[in-house]
């Protein structure tokens, strides 16, 4: 399992990789995508929309079921990946580079775990 | 196999349709392409479909434990009286009067429905549960938007639900706010009423749910949404746990939808269409989709509510499955039918209670017609996942458990063995479980194998999922 030191986590399982102090990719994480399974679908969040952190940004698809992505922080989308719409199975290959959103007007960080803290926290759950 | 496309020959040909009795008549324009028809013989074909049934689990096949969706023996009765030439050689566009017969089927239908669940009137028309729901919300939206009420956008649906719910709620325009199941598996009441308020519309909610537990809280749920003036919408998924016992309409719910495929025992799944009629209270069956049958003097003609909310569905539904429904209802009679209920629910506590000697359940504590287990103990410790116990079972002709639902349970199977199998059969099952559960910890890898005897393996579902093909390709 890989958790790469210089992103930052969320306890949804989501990680944030901060462009400026307020930009960031954001996308699942390396154990979240081993614990969904192979994606077959992802429902990406729509551009200019308000997300809150800890609320649905938007959902992806196993063969198992269907499951929110929650947003690691609060702020607008101001982008997305929309190479995921045909290649899904790229967030279980590369769960770290294939991002699903950048948002921007990001408010608050602070909730957010560091790379070690969050592999201790996966250990636990 | 063969696809049938791929079998016969040009000049391979049958005679199963009757010579043309009417004028033939010839398209105006040619066709681009000649239709694409297969060229087999009557042999071939017979032996084409035979090969396809062979490859086929059903209830005439063995056990069918699939959890919510109450796969029990459909009486062959039934399908006698529904192939009676009176129900097969008739139009859906006869005049009322000429099919007279049919209209009292549906009326005797209606009001049966309406004594089971406690309600007021009921619709025939939806194809199955998922078209009942929706058609069960658009009542709730006609109701709030007659009354001018237009605040009311959202539908309260816990997190416990079928899948169906949210996306019923989706597709009639609500909102869908989530609400969690406390650690007993019920609604958490507290969680409810901070989420109730003027803009809910109402609350859909499936008793027993679908951990396969009765939520005794139930008076005080449907209370407080109506409190909130919203209106309760019972999913009728599990009717089956309360058949003849318990009334939604006594619960406090203004509408419900039945799976009369499920609990009144017509064939599903691949056997066959189902129908999943609505019934609700006296307030909204002005908004009832038409047209309903009324009876005046013995004499039974279609008429369209006041404010209806228009057709779901094309004539009078799946007739010969409400045909097939009644004939079970009839045949049980209202002194059997709480047996159903009973003997369903007997049945389920009867396997929980063998299999959870070994097995991790849910929620310990007695079930109603369905019980969950989850398997996530077993496989942390054994690398065995829910998915190849389910597959074990294959190899000893037994249909899985629905699995990896409800999502509140990891690595779950539900199990629904019905009130049709023995206490015989339920004891070849369970010690069919039972070794499946050591041979995880003492042959992990004959389990990753499973099935061996099966006519293919492991498919590929991701592959499945992520390219479709759903269409032969000709070229």
């Amino acid at each position: 399992m890989n958790f790469p030191a210089e992103l930052k986590y969320s306890k949804t399982h989501e990680w944030v990789k901060m462009l400026d102090d307020t930009t960031a990719l954001v996308g699942i994480s390396d154990f979240a995508q081993d614990e969904l399974g192979d994606l077959v679908f992802v429902n990406l969040p729509i551009v200019g929309d308000d997300v809150v952190a800890g609320d649905a940004m938007c959902d992806v698809e196993s063969v198992k079921a269907v499951s929110d992505v929650m947003s690691p922080v609060s702020g607008t989308v101001a982008e997305v990946n929309n190479e995921l719409d045909d290649a899904p199975e790229k967030l279980n290959e590369d769960p770290y580079g294939a991002w699903i959103a950048k948002i921007e007007n990001i408010t608050d960080t602070d909730e957010l775990l560091d790379a070690e803290a969050y592999e201790a926290f996966t250990k636990e759950a | 196999m063969k696809l049938i496309f791929e079998k016969g020959a040009p000049d391979q040909h049958l005679s199963l349709l009757p010579a043309c009795d009417v004028p033939e008549v010839s398209f105006k324009e040619e066709r681009a392409l000649p239709l694409r028809l297969p060229h087999v013989s009557e042999n071939e074909l017979t032996r084409h479909y035979k090969q396809l049934s062979d490859r086929v689990h059903g209830m005439n096949d063995g056990f069918y434990p699939l959890g919510s969706c109450t796969m029990k023996y459909n009486p062959k009765i039934d399908e006698e009286l529904a192939a009676l030439p009176g129900f097969t050689q008739i139009h859906p566009l006869q005049s009322a009067e000429t099919a007279q017969g049919c209209l009292e089927v549906l009326h005797t239908m209606e009001k049966n429905l309406c004594e089971i669940t406690g309600l007021d009137a009921f619709t025939l028309q939806p194809a199955a549960g998922a078209h009942g729901e929706f058609t069960g919300l658009l009542l709730i939206k006609a109701y709030h938007v007659h009354h001018k009420d237009f605040a009311r956008t959202k539908i309260i649906v816990p997190d416990s639900a079928h899948g169906t719910n949210p996306a019923s709620a989706r597709m009639a325009g609500f909102d869908v706010v989530n609400i969690p199941s406390g650690p007993d598996g019920c609604v958490d009441l507290e969680a409810l009423k901070a989420a109730v308020g003027p803009d809910t519309a109402g609350l859909m909610l499936t008793n027993p749910n679908t951990v396969g537990i009765f939520d005794k809280n139930i008076l005080k749920i449907t209370e407080i949404i109506h409190k909130a003036g919203g209106l309760c919408y019972y999913d009728g998924a599990n009717l089956n746990a309360v058949l003849g016992v318990v009334r939604p309409g006594d619960m406090g719910f203004d509408a419900c939808h039945l799976n009369l495929h499920k609990s009144f025992a017509t064939p599903h799944g691949g056997g066959g269409p189902g129908a999943g009629p609505v019934g609700c209270k006296a307030e909204l069956a002005q908004f009832l989709p038409g047209p309903q049958v009324e009876e005046k003097g013995g004499k039974y003609k279609f008429v369209t509510p006041k404010y209806s909310i228009g057709r779901v569905r094309g004539f009078a539904g799946n007739f010969d499955v409400v045909v097939k429904a009644l004939c079970y209802l009839l045949t049980l009679g209202k002194e059997e039918l709480p047996h159903v209920a009973e003997n369903a629910v007997l049945n389920a506590n009867y396997m929980m209670a063998r299999l959870k000697t070994s097995y991790t359940m849910a929620y310990d504590t007695f079930c109603m017609h369905e019980f969950v287990m989850s398997l996530e103990g077993l496989h942390k410790e054994t690398g065995i996942a829910a998915m190849d116990i389910a597959k074990g079972l294959l190899d000893h002709g037994i249909h899985p458990p629905t699995m990896y639902f409800p999502l509140i349970v990891h690595e779950a199977l539900m199990i629904e063995p019905c009130e049709t199998e023995s206490k015989e059969i339920m004891d070849e099952v369970c010690d069919v479980f039972l070794q499946l559960f050591e041979e995880a910890k003492t042959n992990p890898q004959a389990l990753h194998d499973a099935p061996l005897h099966t006519p293919v393996r492991r498919l590929d579902e991701v592959a499945a999922a992520r390219h479709a093909i759903v269409r032969y390709n000709f070229d």
